[in-house]
């Protein structure tokens, strides 16, 4: 049973991620490649904590932990750039 | 039992994710498209972390609550940088909807 769901959800989270590529490369203004960014990370992390369920493995936490916080970092910089003209004043 | 709330956790997980994504994908601007990923896919990815820390903390002797970490950071910071993108837009005037305009502005 949690096999099949587990697989279910993987098919779902890679549509979403698809469907926010597809904004990252067509999306009319910047603040929109920044938002499809955001959600390209936020559902990459939910794919490796599934991948860690499915291989029943604690290693993929830490590289979801990292990507949580460089890609906070990455969306900080890319709106303060956009707001400022500049990161670090 | 645990096997079925395992399940539920995970598919509520993808749809909700599934949910934020497509609502990125098929809102007219970007003010309304904010709303999607910042909210229906922290939910999702909050979902799918929960089911993750009951697995570890079921299958192995200690409770796993590093998944937990994740999860409260996502909370704390998905508002934050939702905040400072629709900052970032409102200061370079992305278009909007014609229908969320003012009547003044129009």
């Amino acid at each position: 049973m949690l096999e099949y769901a587990i697989i279910i959800a993987f098919v779902m989270v890679c549509a979403a991620l698809l469907l926010s590529l597809y904004r990252l490369l067509a999306g009319p203004d910047i603040p929109d490649r920044i938002l499809a960014l955001d959600t390209l990370y936020i559902n990459s992390i939910a794919l490796l904590i599934l991948l860690g369920i499915h291989l029943d493995s604690m290693l993929y936490y830490e590289a979801a932990l990292l990507i949580a916080l460089m890609g906070f970092m990455g969306t900080l910089a890319l709106s303060k750039y956009l707001l400022r003209g500049d990161i670090m004043e | 039992m645990l096997d079925i709330i395992l399940s539920i956790l995970i598919m509520l997980g993808g749809f909700f994710t599934l949910v934020g994504s497509l609502g990125l994908f098929k809102l007219p601007d970007f003010y309304m498209r904010l709303h999607g990923p910042t909210k229906a896919s922290t939910l999702g990815v909050g979902a799918v972390l929960i089911a993750s820390a009951v697995y570890f903390s079921t299958s192995t002797d200690e409770v796993s609550l590093h998944e937990v970490l994740v999860t409260l950071f996502l909370f704390i910071t998905a508002p934050v940088s939702a905040h400072l993108m629709a900052k970032a837009a409102l200061h370079i005037r992305v278009r909007q909807d014609k229908r969320t305009l003012n009547k003044s502005d129009q």
